[in-house]
């Protein structure tokens, strides 16, 4: 079971939450004339990485907010949560 | 090679089974092969093994970082079927079952291929109708399928719950009877063996550490064990693919996620068909031993652990019990996990690459076991002939630009995640 705290209510189970996927993946900016395989990478292409991974995840059964969770793919050791607005440096 | 007969069983017995020849050596890797296949499991052995049979060549290496047959080959629920509805998996799907039904004659390995038939259960009327249209899909491509009654289903498993007062009652089934199980790590030991024995360097222990390409061409690999030349390279390296990828400054439709399985202490028998529950994502055979064999979904975010976690089994086998009153009373023997590739569409690749000589096997999501004999050959193929073939020219890696996902269930991408 992981524990996963969340920015707003503290940690909480993993049966709170749902995954949403890897948090690095940027949306093309609107209005801007984009490549077929810019657009491939922001809806099919993942780095899928074994090791440290940002990822979103949604508090569903909590508070229903959006956290980026930096997590590791080997391990599940959480090194830190983020609220989704949050800059990471 | 010996072949494996009773003559030779009862010869050896005089000699109390000692003098047996080894099943494949160990070779240290040379200077230089044809073909270079990455990863040892199912598909890589198949694809070593139709190589030399099917193409003639017979200069290949199978590199393994760990031992041949102990990744999802070794790890799996064992089921074999072909009951899907889109052209592309239905055709490749049925061409490997026909591999299936003669692969203990064709290896000289007992794979203990046991077509007992899959039901998949419907507990509502749109899943009746979903499932007729399925059938009826499966029908026009050759591949045979029951659509099954309430009354039906009852005959053939009355050990479901079939009480009146259930959250899912059971309308029904789609039944394929001539899917189900087969003995997985015999496929990978018989696929071995017969490469083997045609001149197929199997080297275990040996990691990939990286690739020489120069001006879009392969020209070999790296390794723990030094570095061997060659213009082809193969991956069917399944949870690993973006870790190799990445050494190829290449990223993938794939991301990899962890599978659990289960299996029961052992019991009399008593299921003797695979049954998948419609109302979630859970399904049971039993195996020879006795055991019931389960499993259901990912633990549902990017792992590359091999270990599972337990709210996911325990909402899988919450699924099963709904299924199966009867499973509340068993004992667990064991659990385990492996690392898929699950692919965007839920859809494999079978491919050519962007680097001339580079070869992509992948993407097999919850689905690799069944595929290994069709993958095997289909990708055989398409290294030996530079082409894809018509059975693998659906399971493009470009599909994902241009639009043509082969989205078996209708969820759109990511299939996985929904």
């Amino acid at each position: 079971m992981l524990h996963i705290k969340c920015p707003h209510c503290g940690m909480r189970s993993q049966n709170e939450f749902s995954y949403g996927g890897d948090a690095s993946v940027k949306r093309p900016e609107l209005n801007k004339e984009i490549t077929d395989e810019e657009w491939d990478n922001f809806v099919y292409n993942r780095k899928s990485l074994r090791g440290k991974h940002l990822e979103l995840w949604q508090h569903l059964s909590g508070c229903r907010q959006w956290i980026k969770v930096e997590r590791d793919t080997a391990t599940h050791e959480i090194f830190n949560t983020y609220k989704a607005e949050e800059e990471i440096s | 090679m010996q072949k494996y007969s009773i003559f030779n069983l009862v010869k050896n017995a005089f000699s109390n089974h000692e003098n047996w020849d080894l099943a494949w050596k160990d070779p240290a890797p040379k200077e230089e092969y044809d073909v270079v296949i990455i990863g040892g499991g199912g598909h890589g052995l198949a694809t070593a093994y139709y190589l030399a049979k099917e193409h003639n060549i017979t200069k290949v290496a199978i590199i393994e970082k760990g031992w041949i047959g102990g990744g999802n080959v070794g790890r799996n629920t064992t089921i074999i079927r072909s009951n899907y509805m889109h052209d592309e998996n239905a055709l490749f799907s049925e061409f490997g079952m026909n591999l299936w039904r003669n692969m203990s004659q064709d290896l000289n390995y007992n794979v203990m291929f046991s077509p007992r038939g899959i039901i998949n259960l419907a507990h509502s009327d749109a899943q009746m109708n979903a499932y007729a249209r399925r059938g009826n899909s499966m029908r026009l491509n050759g591949i045979d399928a029951v659509l099954l009654n309430r009354e039906q289903v009852k005959e053939i498993i009355p050990m479901a719950d079939f009480s009146e007062n259930v959250r899912f009652p059971i309308f029904g089934g789609l039944m394929q009877p001539s899917a189900g199980t087969a003995r997985h790590d015999a496929v990978a030991w018989g696929y071995a063996r017969q490469a083997d024995s045609m001149g197929v360097d199997i080297i275990q222990n040996c990691e990939v550490t990286g690739f020489d390409v120069t001006a879009g061409k392969i020209n070999g690999i790296r390794t723990s064990r030094g570095n061997i030349k060659t213009k082809k390279v193969g991956l069917c390296v399944a949870g690993s693919t973006n870790i190799l990828a990445e050494k190829l400054n290449m990223t993938l439709p794939i991301e990899t996620h962890l599978l659990q399985a289960c299996v029961s202490e052992p019991v009399k028998p008593v299921l003797d068909r695979v049954v998948t529950f419609g109302a979630g994502h859970f399904y049971i055979s039993q195996s020879d031993k006795g055991e019931m064999v389960m499993g259901g979904d990912l633990d549902g975010y990017n792992s590359y652990a091999q270990r599972g976690n337990l709210p996911t089994l325990q909402h899988v086998l919450k699924e099963g019990i709904a299924m199966m009153p009867f499973l509340s009373k068993l004992k667990m023997l064991r659990t385990w996990g492996g690392i898929m590739d699950m692919s965007m569409d839920g859809s494999p690749i079978i491919d050519k690459t962007h680097i001339d000589g580079l070869y992509l096997n992948c993407g097999w999501c919850y689905g690799g076991f069944k595929a290994t004999p069709a993958s095997g050959w289909t990708f055989a193929h398409t290294i030996a002939q530079d082409r894809v073939h018509d059975l693998n020219a659906g399971f493009s890696l470009n599909r994902f630009s241009t639009g043509h996902l082969i989205d078996e269930k209708g969820l759109g991408t990511k299939t996985w995640i929904s």
